[in-house]
C-alpha cells in the first residue's frame, strides 16, 4: 500500500511505516524509553531524508510518551517541580539546537554530525548497560549479592550554588543542575530527533541522585513537552514535519508501546536492560559501519 | 537566452534550406499531472505527427528528439572523502541551473543524430546539460561533480536517456514514453519535440505540463508552509490526543 508524503515528497509502503512505528512502540513500552533513538535512523535507513526523519519523529515520541507519562502521573511518579526546571532548560536548549541544526546544514555537515552523536552516545551507554546488567545477571545466577552503591551526590553537582529542595526527587540540589541537564538533552533533541530518555534517565539516577520512583515519570514528563516545542520549531522554522509521515508512526507506534508494556511485565528486570542494551550496541555498530566503510555514492545533492 | 540563441540560429539557417522545413504537431496525454495520496509514479505518453510540405512523404524517416524538462533548480553538490577514518563532505559545487528532471527519448542513438555544437545548442542529451557551475573550482574538479550528479539523478530515475524511446509510424507518427517516478520534484515542465535530419534541427514544438500536488496532498503543503504555526499546533495536538487516546483506552480493558 504505496502513500505519498506531502513534505518528503516521496512514496513509502504505509505498512512498512506502521510496522516501524510499532516495532519502536513495542521496544519504547517494553523497555520504557521514548524510541526516537531508534526511530530516526530507522527511517533514514529507509530512505526519508533526515531533516524530515528527525522532525518528524518529535511527535511521534510526544505520543508516545503522553501515555506513559499520564500512567506514571497517576500514581505520583512525576516530580512536577524538578520537572518543570527541566523544561525551562530544554526549551532554551531547544533553541540553541535548532540554531545548530541550521549552522551546520548551511556546513553540509549535519548527517555526519547527527551520526557521530549516536554512535559517540549509544556505544558509551549501550556499553555501560551491557556492563550493568551482565553484572545483575551473573551475581543473579550464582547467588551473590552486593551492597547497594551508597547514593551520594556527584561532586560537581553539589558545588553549584542557591540549593533548592525537590521533596519527592528527595533532594536538596541546585536548580543549576537539572536545568544545565535539561538544556543540553534539549539541543540533542532537536539535532537528533530523540526524545532524550535514555540520556536524561541515566544522568538522573547517577548524576543527579533522583529517587528511582520518580526518574521515568519525570523524565517522561519532560519528554512531552521538550518533544511538543521541538515539532513546534521544526514547523516554524524549517518546515520540514510531515504530518502524514508522522500520524503513520503514530498509529504503529502508539499500538506498539502498550503491547511491549504487557510483554515487559512478563519478562524480569535484568534480561530486559540486558536486551535493550544489545538493541542499542547493535545501533551504533550499525552508524559506525556506514561512517568508516566506503559509501557507494560519495556524492550527494543538496536541494534547492 | 538559450531560446534566443535557438530562434536566432533558426532565422540563420531558415534561408540556407532550399526546400521548406516540415512541421511538427504534439500533443501530450496529460497536460496537468496531481500528485495525491497513492501517486506512485506516472507515465508520460508525448505524440504526434510530422506534416511534410506539399504532403510527400520523404524515403527516409526524419530522426525525432523528445525532450521531457522540470524546473531548474540551484543545488549544491558535495563530496565525500575519508577524514581520520570517517566519510564525511569535503568539498562542494554549486549548480545554478541542474534541472530537478530531464528525460530525453531518441529515434536514434544520440551521438548519430546531430554534431556536438548543436546538440550543446539545444541540450540534446545529458552530456549536453548546461548545468552552470557557480564555483570557482578547477574545470576538470567541476567535470567530476558533473558526473557525480547524473550518475546520481540516473540511478534515481529522474535524469533518464532512451535511445530508441521514440517509435515512429510510417514516417509521420511518432511517439514517446516517458515515465515520472514517484520523487518527481513539482512544478512547470516543458516537453520539447524537435525533428533531426542531416543533423540539423528542422522544426520543433513545444508543451507545457503541470505538475503539481492536489486535494488533501496540496492542503498540507500549503498549510505546512504558509500557515507553519498552526500546522505545528495541529501536529501537536494531533500527538497529545493519540497517545492520551491510546492510554484511555487501555485502562478500560
Amino acid at each position: 500500500m504505496d502513500i505519498y508524503l506531502p513534505i518528503a515528497e516521496i512514496s513509502v509502503n504505509a505498512l512498512v511505516i506502521i510496522g516501524m512505528g510499532a516495532l519502536v512502540g513495542f521496544l519504547s513500552g517494553m523497555f520504557g524509553v521514548g524510541g526516537g533513538f531508534l526511530m530516526t535512523p530507522f527511517l533514514i535507513f529507509y530512505g526519508i531524508p533526515p531533516a524530515i526523519a528527525v522532525a518528524s519523529s518529535a511527535p511521534q515520541i510526544t505520543g508516545a510518551s503522553v501515555s506513559g507519562a499520564l500512567a506514571h502521573w497517576r500514581r505520583g511518579g512525576v516530580d512536577v517541580k524538578m520537572g518543570a526546571v527541566m523544561i525551562a532548560g530544554g526549551l532554551i536548549g531547544a533553541g540553541l539546537g535548532s540554531g545548530l541544526f541550521r549552522f551546520l546544514q548551511d556546513l553540509g555537515q549535519i548527517d555526519v554530525t547527527i551520526s557521530l552523536i549516536y554512535v559517540v552516545f549509544l556505544g558509551t551507554i549501550g556499553g555501560m548497560m551491557l556492563r550493568e546488567a551482565a553484572t545483575a545477571l551473573l551475581d543473579h545466577r550464582s547467588g551473590r549479592k552486593r551492597a547497594a552503591r551508597p547514593r551520594r551526590h556527584n561532586p560537581l553537582v553539589a558545588a553549584l550554588p542557591w540549593r533548592m529542595r525537590f521533596y519527592q526527587s528527595g533532594l536538596y540540589v541546585s536548580p543549576l543542575a537539572p536545568f544545565l541537564l535539561g538544556m543540553a538533552v534539549g539541543t540533542l533533541t532537536v539535532i537528533m530527533g530523540v526524545g532524550g530518555g535514555f540520556i536524561m534517565v541515566p544522568a538522573m539516577i547517577y548524576l543527579l541522585g533522583m529517587s528511582a520512583a520518580v526518574v521515568v515519570g519525570t523524565s517522561l514528563f519532560q519528554i512531552v513537552f521538550v518533544t511538543a516545542a521541538t515539532t513546534l520549531l521544526h514547523a516554524v522554522n524549517s518546515q520540514t514535519v510531515d504530518i502524514v509521515l508522522a500520524v503513520l508512526l503514530l498509529a504503529g507506534g502508539v499500538a506498539g508501546a502498550q503491547f511491549g508494556a504487557r510483554v515487559a511485565q512478563k519478562l524480569p528486570g535484568e534480561q530486559l536492560r540486558l536486551g535493550l542494551s544489545l538493541v542499542v550496541l547493535a545501533v551504533a555498530v550499525r552508524l559506525l559501519v556506514g561512517l568508516t566503510w566506503r559509501p557507494d555514492e560519495v556524492f550527494s545533492v543538496y536541494g534547492p | 537566452m538559450r531560446r534566443l540563441v535557438a530562434l536566432l540560429f533558426l532565422l540563420l539557417a531558415a534561408p540556407a534550406a532550399a526546400q521548406q522545413p516540415p512541421r511538427l504537431i504534439a500533443d501530450v496525454s496529460q497536460s496537468r499531472i496531481d500528485i495525491e495520496y497513492s501517486f506512485a509514479g506516472a507515465e508520460l505518453l508525448i505524440f504526434g505527427a510530422i506534416q511534410y510540405p506539399g504532403g510527400r512523404t520523404p524515403e527516409k524517416a526524419p530522426d525525432i528528439v523528445v525532450i521531457v524538462r522540470g524546473p531548474p533548480q540551484p543545488i549544491t553538490i558535495r563530496r565525500k572523502e575519508k577524514v581520520l577514518g570517517i566519510w564525511m563532505n569535503v568539498d562542494a559545487v554549486r549548480f545554478e541551473t541542474a534541472p530537478g528532471f530531464y528525460a530525453v527519448a531518441t529515434s536514434a542513438p544520440s551521438t548519430r543524430l546531430t554534431d556536438e555544437r548543436t546538440a550543446s545548442i539545444y541540450e540534446l542529451g545529458l552530456d549536453h546539460l548546461q548545468l552552470s557551475p557557480a564555483s570557482g573550482n578547477p574545470p576538470e574538479e567541476i567535470r567530476a561533480f558533473e558526473e557525480g550528479l547524473l550518475d546520481l539523478r540516473r540511478r534515481g530515475g529522474l535524469y533518464t536517456e532512451a535511445a530508441g524511446g521514440v517509435d515512429i509510424v510510417e514516417k509521420v507518427l511518432y511517439r514517446a514514453r516517458i515515465a515520472l517516478p514517484s520523487d518527481v520534484p513539482v512544478g512547470r515542465y516543458a516537453a520539447e519535440i524537435y525533428l533531426v535530419r542531416d543533423g540539423q534541427v528542422q522544426a520543433r514544438a513545444a508543451r507545457e505540463i503541470v505538475i503539481g500536488k492536489s486535494g488533501f496532498e496540496r492542503a498540507v503543503y500549503v498549510a505546512a508552509q504558509d500557515h507553519e504555526l498552526s500546522y505545528g499546533l495541529f501536529a501537536v495536538a494531533l500527538a497529545l490526543i493519540s497517545g492520551w487516546a491510546a492510554s484511555a483506552l487501555v485502562r478500560r480493558n
